[in-house]
């Protein structure tokens, strides 16, 4: 299996008010073609700066990450773009609530220079099961759902082999995060995507990754491979409290 | 005789493109116990709650044949009856603690002030019953926490501040709207232990309103299965393996679970018969 996203010595350090705050100190995994791949942990464990450290998005202050063996430099380029996209955990938050679905789906295509709009736009809102006739709507006019499914469109639109997923079903209500999660499934079966997901969601992350790190305190405690998990062989007690208050709550 | 009997509960809100009726006829009683509200988003939970503390702002309208609480009839009570007994005997904690608390006001001056002015108790003796009921709630270190500011406190510490504050008054009813929704689940299960270890001890009866049906199931005596404005479904937590409404089983159907099958998870399709239920 060539790996897709390699994670080496990663270390994110914030600064705030003078004093540092290492978000993620020295995380290593690697994430294989075609691989669905788990981050767990609460909140302020670092999972979700590691997608934002992978996009450029958190300050690196350390560690390497390399993408398909390439490793990145301290810009994203366009190439980077079209070959990995992430979707947010808030729909409400993502989405540009003044434009239509036509201009949110369209502008990656503008920046990338890229041709043939309409047909593409229609294509992914078929490809996340929303009909044409949505593409004139604004985000405030569909439920969160379909809000959600618009965010994944629009990272699709310039055919990415890597989606980061942050908690993309977590602001939905259950019914929905099934149907959600299903596209997902698909999308990933149709296009061999590799996923990088985080969820605070152990049932969630078990049903959609093959292998997963546990994190706590911005450092990686434990990886499992899905079996171990239903097994129960982990062996970092903090692994064992996620597991079981998972379990409680009916997962 | 029952702490809460709510008897055809209606609330309706006009909107421009007409009347949107987010409760419909809702009926329940509540003894001292524990009783679950389960629904997603927009099937009028959060509404019933705040119906029965009168905290359903204009235009919306509310109407019930009856709301008896303690033998007071809240839907005759006008606002100044009511302020008495919101937040004294009557009380709610909200989902989110950074929404619920004031950001520019310390804990112990936000615990403290309706002692001072409701019970005109002295600063040191308000002071020393926040204390206790901080606490009551495991903080483990009250004096830090009566002088912080919400900001320099977790959720999780946030959600015990806010339950503190609603029992402080000693209410006998208290609602809870998804209290630990925006928690870490290590932390949500202390959280539950408190509030269940509460009502336990002060015979409260509450009323646990949550969009995850197992986590209730799990926590309380009785769950109600709200749909689109109706209770579509009553049953004992421990029985919900035995749900009948499709859509109870539905919702208990759709969650994945550790070491389930992969692949697609069932989806819910919804059959209009039931608003009509």
């Amino acid at each position: 299996m060539t790996a897709m996203i390699e994670i080496d010595g990663l270390d994110v350090t914030f600064r705030v008010k003078g004093h540092e705050v290492q978000a993620v100190k020295g995380a290593r995994f690697t994430v294989g073609e075609g691989e669905s791949y788990g981050l767990v942990g609460e909140s302020g464990s670092g999972k979700s700066t590691i997608l934002r450290a992978i996009c450029g998005l958190a300050p690196v202050t350390g560690g390497t990450i390399r993408i398909e063996g390439r490793p990145l430099g301290p810009r994203r380029d366009k190439a980077f773009a079209s070959k990995v996209q992430m979707v947010f955990q808030d729909p409400y938050a993502s989405l540009h609530p003044r434009h239509t679905l036509d201009r949110i789906l369209s502008e990656p295509l503008a920046i990338h220079g890229i041709g043939e709009h309409d047909r593409r736009v229609v294509a992914a809102l078929e490809s996340v099961g929303l009909p044409a006739s949505f593409r004139f709507r604004y985000p405030h006019q569909l439920s969160g759902g379909q809000r959600q499914r618009v965010a994944i469109a629009r990272a699709l639109m310039l055919e990415p082999e890597i989606l980061l997923l942050d908690e993309p079903t977590s602001a939905l209500d259950a019914s929905v995060q099934a149907e959600v999660l299903n596209l997902l499934w698909d999308l990933r079966e149709e296009r061999g995507l590799t996923y990088l997901m985080v969820s605070h969601d152990l049932a969630v992350v078990d049903h959609m990754c093959d292998r997963m790190a546990v994190m706590e305190a911005g450092r990686i405690v434990e990886t499992l491979e899905r079996p171990d998990l239903l097994a129960g062989r982990f062996r970092h007690p903090y692994t064992r409290k996620l597991f079981e208050a998972s379990l409680a709550a009916g997962g | 005789m029952s702490l809460l009997e709510v008897d055809d509960l209606h609330v309706r809100f006009p909107t421009e493109t007409g009347m949107v009726e987010a409760v419909r006829g809702v009926s329940f009683s509540l003894g001292r116990e524990r009783l679950g509200v389960v629904g997603e988003s927009g099937s009028g939970k959060t509404i019933t709650g705040r119906a029965i503390l009168g905290l359903v702002r204009k235009p919306g309208q509310v109407r019930a044949r009856r709301m008896l609480f303690d033998g007071i009839d809240l839907a005759r009570l006008d606002e100044r009856g009511m302020r008495r007994l919101r937040g004294q005997r009557m009380a709610m904690i909200m989902q989110d603690p950074k929404y619920s608390l004031n950001p520019v006001m310390r804990i112990g001056r936000q615990l403290t002030e309706g002692l001072r002015l409701r019970e005109r108790m002295s600063p040191a003796e308000a002071r020393r019953r926040a204390l206790d009921a901080l606490e009551a709630v495991k903080i483990r270190d009250p004096e830090r926490v009566y002088d912080a500011y919400p900001h320099e406190l977790s959720g999780g510490m946030g959600q015990r501040v806010m339950i503190a504050m609603m029992l402080i008054p000693g209410p006998d009813l208290l609602i809870a709207d998804e209290p630990t929704s925006a928690l870490d689940v290590t932390v949500q299960a202390e959280v539950l232990k408190i509030l269940d270890d509460l009502v336990r001890e002060r015979g409260m009866g509450l009323i646990f309103i949550s969009h995850d049906l197992k986590l209730v199931s799990r926590f309380c005596d009785r769950v109600l299965v709200m749909y689109r404005g109706k209770v579509v479904e009553e049953i004992a937590a421990d029985r919900l393996d035995q749900a009948r409404h499709p859509y109870t089983r539905g919702l208990l159907n759709c969650l994945p679970r550790i070491g389930g099958p992969r692949g697609h998870l069932p989806v819910l399709e919804r059959d209009p018969a039931w608003e009509e239920a």
